[in-house]
């Protein structure tokens, strides 16, 4: 145990814990904005009402998201320094934009439309829930534009450090880094894995109210979960077609990383899907193993017998390139870190799907498990959300900057064994106390229904504030 | 022109900017219990900053991102060799940013008094933290020939360093009572044109004897007049909101804070990261600079994005100019 192996936990104990925030800030951001629009086109309480209760948990779980954030944003320079000097140049440059083109404005449109209820016109006041989506959804692409460079580095020279000083990338082109395939490939991905957790969101809350209290506002959460279900489906398409881009770029751009998330030992063609599998990772083989003929070409390559290459190949080429080292990521925890992903994604995205043909035409499902299931999509999506950055992240081991920087190479020099576990543990203690007040939280605002989010307006009264 | 400098001036713009307006919302925090006597005075004193809060934070995560963009290893650096000093005030920004948000969600009295200490708590440490890591870096910190910087927690609690700790927590609680004078009305007003005058004992010749400190060790020869500067306009500010003149007052508050910042980055330069082991190996604003791409295209979009935000935060200042008055929280 030494301070690089507590400094990759806590790097991971701490995104994951922000990604579980980060999707529905995203998501319900736009489908609270929506909700507002249609509030003030229609005039319609019940619109009001859906705007007043979901935006209610949207800020409870905003205030999470930002202050999870902000440990990232200083984690980099106090666990990563040495990663941070080398990369800065072009690393640096979509964190800075993040912050001033994205944060600014979620931050600050986000101050004036929870206080601004009373204060601003109709219309302006939409238009600041607007901005704050928009900076959301603003905000993914930079800081994923920045993931995707580390894992299809491009746009940069190594500058060689002189007298024993680190060797530094130099950005030679932005629009390379932020037009990387790579990162407008992932930011799909990611944002239609958002909309699926904030589609399921909203469904699970409503299915919930229409499962466990029939009161006033039943119309209300049957439009609730008609538009959950149909955010759900539509963002179910974008990540399957999305993820098998993702599939095609990580054959071509990390092969080590798809083979190992497949245990393929041996280069194949064509390659079979293999969907269950236990191996023997010392002797790298396979003990069993239960495969779809060729699906994995078709993933990776588009053709029927494309081939793919495979753990023990890629190691010895990999020996020939960098130098001798063991260049294979940790291959169960990828392999079933994607069956998960996909597994778990896609049963939610079929709540979604199925949901819509059970409430066609104004229907409700009458059997209690169809609710308990809908209510059990959301924890689906957000485990398949966390399987999948496993995938990314574990997958570029021994990586950070792919071909470039290795891990071990990355962590601060300065930084003490001792250190970094009294941040591991504060952190694990601050964010474990902070996981059972929030969910306390939101439970409690789900329970207390809409009905105590606002009181009755009438249509072009004003309507008050939120306050603290 | 040299793009370094003009990004380690745009950096120092950023802090500044984080200060000045954290600043008074830290302030806030700071006096809670103290001017926020009842749960009434406090949500006055809460709302009062609701809507801006997290937009002026946003200003420190600019500041890091710029700095980590521009100066690679002066934010290794910074964050890495200050890292117990860090840890604590990352720690207290998330307590206090949940706080704000949860407080008044709390079902019971006790519960609203958990969240008030972490308001006040999160808002103290980062104030004096910062203080300790800037005294510190004008001071000078253990960084030899391989570019790391060492340092224990103990060697960063020297007495100079313990004053610009103070200087700083002591100038933000001042800003924030007149800034609570300038935005509230009724009994928290009054209170707080009383705080102002308590926390300016501290914080006038803390911020005086700090900065002549400085002036003494690092400054260029011109740079006494900032400290001089900074302590006039803290009596002055005193003396304005003693008058009622809240506006002035308020405006003279910050021009304290200012003066303290540009103090502390003409005092660092033409270093970032001084060595105390020997000045060659000071991190300099050359030396930690990224190539001249990166900073020239950083800079086009800084000139043309920065203006912008500047513009709609000021919008939402004049959107919420109205002063909170107990009536509006219920009270
Ligand atoms: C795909 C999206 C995504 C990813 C991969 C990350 N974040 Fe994040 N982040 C967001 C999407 C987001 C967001 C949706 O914009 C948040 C979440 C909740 C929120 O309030 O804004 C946010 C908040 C947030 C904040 C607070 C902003 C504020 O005060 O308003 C900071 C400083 C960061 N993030 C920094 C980071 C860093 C350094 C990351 C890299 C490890 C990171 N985030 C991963
Ligand atoms: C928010 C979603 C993300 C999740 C869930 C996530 C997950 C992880 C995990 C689990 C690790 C530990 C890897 C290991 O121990 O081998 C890790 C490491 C790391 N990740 Fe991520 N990550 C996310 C986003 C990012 C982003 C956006 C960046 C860059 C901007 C990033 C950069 C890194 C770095 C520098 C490390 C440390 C080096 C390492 O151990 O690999 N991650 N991440
Ligand atoms: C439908 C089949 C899917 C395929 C073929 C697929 C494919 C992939 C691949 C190959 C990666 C790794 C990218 C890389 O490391 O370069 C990935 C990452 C990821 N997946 Fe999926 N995925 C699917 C479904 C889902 C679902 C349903 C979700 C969540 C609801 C999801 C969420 C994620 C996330 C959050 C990441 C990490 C970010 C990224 O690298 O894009 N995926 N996916």
């Amino acid at each position: 145990m030494d301070a690089l192996d507590l400094a990759r936990w806590q790097f991971g104990i701490t995104t994951v814990y922000h990604f579980l925030f980060v999707p529905l800030t995203i998501g319900l951001s736009v489908v609270v904005a929506v909700m507002q629009t249609m509030w003030v086109r229609t005039g319609r309480v019940e619109h009001l009402r859906a705007t007043r209760f979901f935006g209610k948990l949207f800020l409870i779980n905003f205030a999470m998201g930002v202050v999870t954030g902000i440990v990232q944003e200083f984690q980099f320079g106090m666990n990563w320094s040495a990663y941070s000097t080398f990369v800065g140049d072009v690393f640096g440059a979509p964190l800075a934009l993040e912050a001033l083109l994205a944060f600014f404005l979620e931050s600050t449109f986000l101050g004036l439309w929870i206080f601004g209820w009373d204060r601003l016109p109709k219309r302006v006041h939409l238009a600041t829930i607007w901005a704050a989506a928009v900076g959301s959804n603003l905000s993914a692409y930079f800081i994923l534009a920045a993931n995707a460079w580390m894992r299809h580095p491009v746009g940069f020279t190594v500058e060689p450090g002189v007298g024993g000083a680190p060797d530094r990338a130099r950005m030679t082109d932005i629009w390379a880094v932020l037009s990387n395939d790579q990162a407008w490939s992932t930011y799909l991905h990611v944002l239609g894995a958002s909309f699926v957790v904030a589609g399921l969101f909203v469904v699970a809350v409503s299915a919930y109210r229409l499962w466990r209290h029939h009161d006033s506002d039943t119309g209300m959460f049957r439009g609730a979960l008609r538009a959950g279900l149909v955010t759900t489906a539509l963002a179910g398409a974008v990540v399957s077609l999305s993820g098998h881009h993702q599939a095609q770029l990580m054959a071509e751009y990390e092969p080590m990383k798809l083979a190992s998330a497949e245990a393929l030992w041996d280069t194949e063609a064509p390659a079979g899907f293999s969907v269950f599998a236990v191996g023997d990772t010392v002797a790298r083989e396979d003990v069993i193993d239960i495969r779809v003929p060729s699906l994995l070409s078709v993933l990776a390559t588009d053709s029927l017998d494309g081939r793919v290459e495979g753990v023990n190949d890629l190691q010895a080429q990999y020996e020939q390139r960098f130098g001798p080292g063991d260049y294979v990521p940790n291959v169960p925890v990828l392999y079933w870190a994607f069956r998960l992903m996909i597994g778990l994604g896609v049963a939610g995205i079929a709540v979604g799907v199925v949901g819509l043909w059970l409430t066609r035409r104004g229907r409700l499902p009458r059997r209690d498990w169809m609710y308990a299931v809908a209510v059990l999509g959301l924890p689906a999506a957000l485990a398949a959300n966390i399987c999948g950055w496993i995938l990314t992240e574990l997958g570029r081991q021994p990586w950070t900057v792919v071909g470039e920087l290795l891990t071990a190479a990355s962590v601060s020099p300065g930084v003490s064994l001792g250190e970094v576990a009294f941040s591991l543990s504060a952190f694990t203690l601050v964010y474990g106390v902070l996981a059972v007040v929030e969910a306390r939280l939101l439970w409690a605002y789900v329970k207390k229904g809409p009905g105590h989010v606002t009181p009755d307006v009438e249509p072009g009264e004003r309507v008050p504030a939120f306050t603290y | 022109m040299d793009l370094p400098l003009v990004w380690f001036v745009a950096i120092a713009v950023l802090w500044t900017g984080y200060f000045v307006l954290e600043g008074f919302d830290f302030g806030v925090g700071v006096l809670l219990p103290a001017v926020g006597r009842d749960e009434t005075g406090r949500r006055v004193m809460i709302n009062a900053i609701g809507p801006v809060w997290d937009g002026n934070e946003v200003w420190l995560i600019t500041a890091l991102g710029a700095t980590f963009a521009a100066f690679p290893a002066w934010y290794a650096g910074l964050l890495s060799g200050f890292y117990p000093v860090v840890l604590l005030i990352v720690l207290a920004l998330i307590g206090r940013g949940v706080a704000f948000e949860y407080r008044g969600k709390a079902e019971t009295a006790a519960g609203r008094a958990r969240w008030d200490a972490a308001i006040v708590a999160g808002s103290a440490v980062p104030a004096f933290g910062w203080g300790l890591v800037f005294a510190n870096s004008l001071r000078g910190v253990e960084l030899g020939a391989d570019g790391v910087v060492r340092s224990s927690l103990l060697s960063l609690l020297s007495p100079y360093a313990l004053l610009g700790g103070v200087a700083l927590l002591s100038l933000c609680t001042l800003h924030g009572a007149l800034f609570l004078g300038l935005k509230t009305d009724g009994p928290v007003r009054a209170r707080a044109r009383t705080a102002a005058r308590a926390s300016a004992v501290v914080a006038i010749p803390a911020v005086a004897v700090f900065g002549m400190w400085t002036v003494g060790a690092d400054g260029p020869g011109w740079t006494w007049v900032v400290p001089l500067a900074g302590a006039v306009a803290l009596v002055g500010a005193v003396a304005l909101a003693a008058a009622g003149r809240e506006g002035w007052a308020f405006i003279a508050g910050a021009g304290a804070v200012v003066a303290l910042s540009v103090l502390v980055f003409a005092g660092l330069y033409p270093a970032v990261l001084p060595s105390l082991v020997s000045p060659e190996f000071d991190l300099t604003v050359a030396g930690a600079a990224s190539g001249e791409y990166t900073l020239g295209i950083m800079s086009v979009i800084a000139l043309v994005f920065l203006p912008l935000v500047v513009g709609y935060q000021a919008w939402s200042y004049w959107v919420f100019r109205r002063r909170v008055r107990p009536e509006h929280v219920g009270g």
